[in-house]
């Protein structure tokens, strides 16, 4: 922001003029975009297993996720981020990877858990997804069985980082690429 | 002393009323609350579970449990029984050749059977005559072998 | 009547009142429901199988995911079946802290179903409170045990923590004592309101006979007039030391089951209170027992009385470290096959209402 910028207004008396150099800030249109998307990151109603009851806990009273922006969508048209809440079966999968489809872009995965990290304790199972990572590209890994209410909002501040990092770095930031 | 005597008394009237053969071995588990164990001719069982629900001395309403077993000769199918009204409880078991597996539903006598049918269809592919719907339950209907069976193979090598 | 054109409704397995990966295919004429099937196994990760490669200790942590709600209840039920076949005698001072963790935890599942019950009828507020009451607990338990959510807590022998010497027993007593007033203050808000009770009066209804032959346990048995629970019909642990009651109403809907549910809270606090009142001032919390565990060779089919019903465990042993077989008696899986039934010829309004009261919990139903 630079502050000492003639501002071009030869119009308006001098108090006026330095009021608005008071509050006129300068940023580029992405910027701004990623502040405001990074504010409200509503995630989709999705749980899927034992990490989900962690997650309702997390937009309970005591944590109170909404003073955050963080406000639970219950349809994917409408949510910005997914929040993988448990095991993915083989089962689930392609149901997991329609939903993320069906999300408008820009849009984010959180891999919640160590079962949608990487299978966690059902690693050797045959019926389980080693990872969700395998079928959606995953912004923000959340390690814990189940990771605690504290530890998905601090999965949550690494993501509004992310997304204003996003922005100014005019990239995207992914584990494959993306 | 008195699970033997019950466990007597059951026996004595199964044969009474199915034959001799009805019932292959019987003895008593203290570990399942002292309820007899009763290994039942495969063909038989709708027929001694139909009479162990009926009979106003046993009423044995409650389906308590049902699954599979495997073993390397043979698989077997557990069934768990129970009587709200007097209380006791009557394990049965019935022998399944791994090759050619079928055993007769009870899903007609007792309507708790037909999910626990089908996860033991879908987990050892015991084939459970007359069942209205056996399909898969828990895995998804194009899903290659049973896995709950020692020398199952996963089909695919893992997502 | 008029008919009009059936129409097929997708819910689920992504759906804010499926409880979790549930699907619903309903088929419904105008309102009413005239086909309701029922698809499972979204969540099923085959506890069973890997069971048959762990030791008996290393299977304790799946019981926690199974039924995620009431983890305690769910350890306690494997180490039930392993100390029955083994003919332990657990320390009594290790019995008292499995009542009080058993029973909290009780409170707990409840709370959260109390609390989605209402969000599924449209009520959002009772969420709220529900939640700040089970936090209580779960701070209760994660000081117990490190965990707020799958605990791992029971062992075979035993329990793995004894209480921390910083008055933990005195917390739960003060949390029980203050538990009460938070009873009172849900049945001022929500059981007397009268949206709820035209809501739950009267629907969801089935009769004693059918809740037997559909194999139902729990409170979704208990609505129908049995009083089968498996605390007072196959005395496990050192329940018979305490008084109190098993609930049972006879109207056999959705508001018997409400009710009978704000009852076990009630039940579970006063079993609660009165262990903390019993509670030996000292003594070991594990027996004696080799590192590795082998059960004798043998078979044994135990249960326990979930918040949701009743919990059957089958274990065959070759008297090995690890199982032959595992199979857990879901009571959720076997209580939700009555829901078709149910659906059938019901509004597609009431359809949440039905399948909030049958209380299911998903990684149980799958396994």
């Amino acid at each position: 922001m630079e502050m000492n910028l003639d501002l071009g207004l030869e119009a308006v008396d001098r108090i006026t003029e330095e009021q608005l150099k008071k509050n006129v800030l300068f940023t580029t249109l992405e910027d701004v975009l990623a502040w405001a998307r990074s504010n409200s990151t509503w995630p989709l109603t999705f749980g899927l297993a034992c990490c989900a009851i962690e997650m309702m806990a997390t937009s309970g009273s005591h944590f109170d996720a909404d003073r955050f922006g963080i406000f639970f969508r219950n349809s994917p048209r409408q949510a910005d981020v997914m929040i993988v809440s448990g095991t993915v079966t083989k089962k689930m999968a392609p149901l997991l990877r329609r939903l993320y489809d069906q999300m408008a872009e820009p849009r984010w995965v959180i891999a919640m858990g160590s079962c949608a990290t990487a299978g966690g304790p059902y690693v050797r199972s045959y019926s389980v997804v080693k990872g969700v990572d395998q079928i959606v590209p995953v912004d923000v890994y959340i390690p814990g069985c189940p990771p605690s209410p504290v530890a998905l909002i601090y999965g949550f501040q690494k993501l509004r980082a992310k997304i204003r990092y996003e922005a100014r770095a005019r990239k995207r930031v992914m584990a494959h690429g993306g | 002393m008195a699970d033997e005597q019950f466990m007597t008394r059951l026996v004595a009237a199964l044969r009474q009323a199915f034959g001799e053969t009805v019932v292959l071995e019987a003895q008593v588990n203290p570990s399942m609350y002292g309820a007899p164990l009763l290994y039942v001719q495969t063909e038989r069982i709708a027929d001694v579970a139909r009479y162990l629900r009926d009979e106003p001395s046993l009423r044995l309403d409650f389906l308590n449990d049902l699954h599979g077993i495997d073993f390397p000769d043979r698989m077997e199918v557990f069934y768990f029984l129970q009587s709200h009204q007097h209380g006791h409880f009557v394990a049965l078991k019935v022998r399944v050749d791994r090759e050619n597996p079928h055993v007769p539903t009870i899903t007609g006598i007792y309507p708790a059977a037909d999910w626990q049918e089908r996860e033991t269809y879908d987990h050892f592919g015991i084939i459970f005559d007359g069942h209205p719907n056996l399909r898969r339950i828990l895995l998804p209907d194009d899903w290659v072998g049973h896995p709950l069976r020692k020398d199952y193979v996963p089909h695919d090598e893992g997502v | 009547m008029i008919r009009t054109e059936e129409l097929v409704l997708n819910v689920g397995p992504q759906h804010p009142s499926t409880h979790g990966v549930f699907r619903l295919l309903v088929k419904i004429d105008g309102e009413t429901i005239v086909e309701a099937t029922p698809i499972i196994g979204y969540l099923h990760r085959g506890t069973e199988k890997l069971a048959e490669d762990l030791t008996y200790t290393q299977i304790i942590p799946y019981t926690d995911r199974m039924d995620y709600l009431s983890a305690m209840i769910g350890n306690y039920s494997l180490v039930h079946a392993v100390e029955t076949l083994m003919g332990l005698e657990i320390p009594e001072r290790a019995e008292y802290l499995r009542v009080i963790v058993m029973e909290l935890n009780r409170i707990a599942s409840h709370l959260v179903w109390f609390g989605t019950y209402l969000l599924d009828l449209g009520a959002l507020t009772p969420f709220l409170y529900a939640f700040r009451e089970r936090e209580k607990i779960l701070q209760l338990f994660a000081e117990i045990s490190g965990a707020r959510l799958t605990y791992s807590y029971m062992r075979v022998g035993g329990v793995k923590w004894d209480v921390p010497d910083d008055g933990w027993i005195g917390r739960v007593e003060r949390f029980v004592d203050e538990f009460q007033r938070a009873l009172e203050e849900f049945h001022t808000f929500v059981t007397g309101n009268e949206i709820v009770q035209a809501r739950l009066k009267g629907v969801g209804r089935y009769d004693r006979e059918t809740a037997v032959a559909y194999g139902l346990t729990g409170v979704n048995l208990r609505s129908t007039g049995v009083p089968y629970d498996v605390r007072k019909a196959k005395p496990y642990s050192i329940y018979d030391r305490f008084d109190f009651e098993v609930p049972v109403r006879t109207e056999g809907d959705l508001w018997a089951r409400y009710l009978l549910r704000m009852e076990e809270m009630e039940q579970s606090r006063r079993i609660v209170k009165q262990a903390v009142k019993q509670f030996p001032s000292g003594g070991e919390i594990m027996a004696r027992l080799p590192k590795l565990i082998r059960p004798p060779a043998g078979e044994v089919y135990v249960s326990v009385e979930m918040p949701r019903g009743e919990q059957g465990v089958y274990v065959y042993s070759e008297g090995k470290p690890h199982p032959y077989r595992l199979h857990f008696r879901r009571a959720s899986f076997i209580n939700l096959q009555i829901l078709p039934k149910l659906l059938v010829g019901e509004n597609i309004a009431n359809m949440v209402a039905i399948l909030g009261s049958i209380d299911i919990v998903l990684g149980e139903v799958d396994a």
